[in-house]
């Protein structure tokens, strides 16, 4: 093992970021690894650097405080105080037995493996660091809905990412469907490039967080935000279709069309179906947050007001594990300006720690902040839960995995026939979430249906056999195999997926 | 200066920057692989990375996601069918990679 670091910070988002910056200003050494060719996290996503063009920054929030971060980014790496690695995935955390912490990290795509890297250096495989601060974010939430793997179909994150990453748009007549505030920006960004949006399609009632005092108070600026974003619906003359769901995608190896239907306040329909033609579809129910390597460590879980199972965490950022730390999206969904937040504290937290005490008046701020946030958070998941009956949408043919193909048959026959009563024995007998994305895309739905099957509401007990992975991410043979030079698989896997399964 | 890469024979233009999935998606290309079970067509879903819908071959390196790799000019996708005949980690030597569940089963 070459050189420990003080900190490895996980994720270059938001909260990644933050907390990379804040640690090396507080006279950390900083390791900051990232799976994108740039730091932005999906927020902050944009346009590759050297090709950008100043139009690409339309659309984006809050870009003066990731230029400001980027730039503290530039200058810390410059001096050395940050080794920033971008384009690598960490696939593999261990410990030895003075408490530090290995990551095994991977290129990302086959052309990133130079990327970060100093000249000279070979393509770092293993690295170290005394303590960890876990910034990985979180992506869209899904739940399957009758012919939802038709190309064409993409998450609502995956089409806004097209655009700002990418500059394209991914089709030409769109309806963006699911839930919450987070639909909006994407249909009037897809309506600014030229897409025509036939609708948002908003499973609950109203944007009632607007009259949520919880919501409101707490978070000024909000409100602001939300009318903006209603008077762009408008301009872009984008119906709201609210208590609406997708019953089904059409189409013939591509979407041709969807259908969609009113419904009642837990998803049941209650209207007519209606069909309406489209060549994309969007779609987004939240997010889920990236839980892979804080469960790989061991590290306690709760279920947040949006039912997502996310990692406990104290008023400083600290997991139940010692020396690691988690801010962001997967201590609860709650937007970037929270997770810049959360990352900073978390920075302090990990410095104070080490024997760099922080300004106290700094992290009371900075606590009171995130607690406001929070607040505002709960608000919003409340106004947007998951419609109860969602199972209901499904045929026997919907497919629940899209990596595996398991139609919803095979999981209502492995509950029924075959007796599995919980999420970890469903996905044993019937396989969804055991293909290429380890249950990331269906797992939330997985838990979701083992809960509905057995008649209860979905739990701690539900999601986490779905999200805990002995590899956080699919690994190159090559790389298993040096990890076996050194210790065999077994061991290493025990270690690591400890408290999974 | 525009990117030149080919994809079955077709020639697909892209501008630096964009990622071989925007370039194909540009191209009207919306997919680039079928599935091992049900032959079913796939292309972008999740767009940032973490469904692994969007695999495909680039230079003659299965299995690559296209949402991720950077278009570079002359590069050749999808020669091969990724993930079309393997199940990951179904055999390790075919595979190439290989998940965590498949592995902890191994």
């Amino acid at each position: 093992m070459s050189h420990v670091h003080d900190v490895a910070v996980v994720g270059a988002g938001p909260a990644g970021l933050a907390a990379a910056v804040e640690a090396a200003e507080a006279g950390l050494g900083v390791l900051l690894i990232d799976t994108a060719g740039q730091p932005g996290g999906q927020y902050w996503r944009h346009y590759d650097r050297i090709h950008a063009r100043p139009e690409d920054r339309i659309g984006h929030h809050d870009w003066p405080v990731f230029t400001r971060l980027r730039t503290r980014l530039d200058e810390l790496a410059a001096e050395g105080r940050i080794r920033y690695l971008p384009g690598h995935q960490v696939w593999l955390i261990t410990r030895d037995a003075e408490g530090a912490f290995t990551l095994r990290v991977t290129a990302a795509t086959s052309t990133s493996a130079t990327a970060g890297r100093r000249s000279g250096d070979a393509d770092p495989t293993t690295l170290a660091a005394h303590a960890l601060i876990l910034c990985a974010g979180g992506y869209d939430r899904q739940l399957p809905v009758p012919g939802w793997d038709l190309p064409g179909v993409l998450t609502a994150g995956g089409a806004q990412a097209l655009l700002k990453g990418h500059r394209t748009p991914a089709g030409q007549r769109a309806v963006v469907a699911g839930t919450g505030p987070f639909l909006l920006p994407v249909a009037t960004g897809l309506a600014r490039a030229g897409v025509r949006v036939a609708a948002v399609i908003e499973a609950n009632a109203t944007v009632g967080w607007l009259r949520s005092p919880a919501g409101a108070v707490s978070a000024p600026g909000k409100g602001v935000e939300a009318l903006r974003y209603a008077a762009s619906m408008l301009r872009h003359r984008i119906p709201y279709r609210t208590r609406t769901v997708i019953r089904e995608v059409l189409g013939d190896g591509r979407v041709e069309a969807v259908r969609v239907a009113r419904v009642d306040g837990d998803g049941r329909p209650t209207g007519p179906d209606e069909e309406i033609a489209v060549d994309l579809v969007a779609l987004g129910w939240g997010f889920t947050p990236s839980l892979e390597l804080p469960l790989m460590l061991g590290a306690e879980t709760a279920q947040d007001t949006d039912g997502s199972l996310v990692v406990a965490v104290d008023d400083s950022q600290r997991s139940s594990v010692d020396g690691l730390y988690v801010a962001g999206e997967a201590t609860g969904v709650g937007g970037a300006t929270l997770a810049v937040q959360e990352g900073r504290l978390s920075a302090l937290a990990v410095a104070a720690d080490r024997g760099h005490p922080a300004d106290p008046a700094r992290t009371r701020r900075l606590r009171a902040a995130v607690r406001r946030a929070r607040r505002f958070a709960a608000a919003m998941h409340r106004t947007y839960p998951l419609p109860r009956a969602w199972p209901d949408w499904l045929t026997e043919t919907t497919l629940v995995c899209r990596c595996e193909e398991v139609p919803y048959a095979d999981l209502r026959r492995a509950h029924h026939d075959l007796g599995a009563e919980d999420a970890r024995t469903l996905k044993m007998l019937a396989r969804p979430g055991m293909g290429w994305c380890q249950g990331r895309v269906c797992g939330l739905a997985t838990a979701g249906i083992a809960a509905w099957l057995g008649g209860r509401e979905t739990g701690v007990d539900d999601l986490r056999p779905l999200a805990t992975r002995s590899l956080a991410v699919p690994v190159p043979l090559g790389e298993l195999a040096a990890l076996a030079e050194e210790t065999t698989p077994a061991e290493a896997l025990d270690e690591g997926g400890r408290n999974g399964d | 200066m525009t990117h030149h890469l080919s994809f079955r024979g077709v020639t697909v233009a892209a501008e630096p920057g964009q990622s071989v999935a925007a370039a194909l998606i540009a191209a009207g290309i919306t997919d680039w692989r079928t599935t091992g079970k049900g032959g079913r067509p796939r292309g972008l879903f999740c767009g940032i990375g973490v469904c692994f819908d969007c695999l495909i071959t680039v230079d003659g390196i299965p299995d690559q996601r296209a949402c991720l790799v950077a278009a570079a000019d002359g590069m050749r996708l999808g020669d091969a069918e990724p993930g079309a005949d393997v199940e990951p980690g179904a055999d390790f030597e075919e595979a190439g990679r290989t998940g965590g569940e498949d592995v902890a089963r191994a």
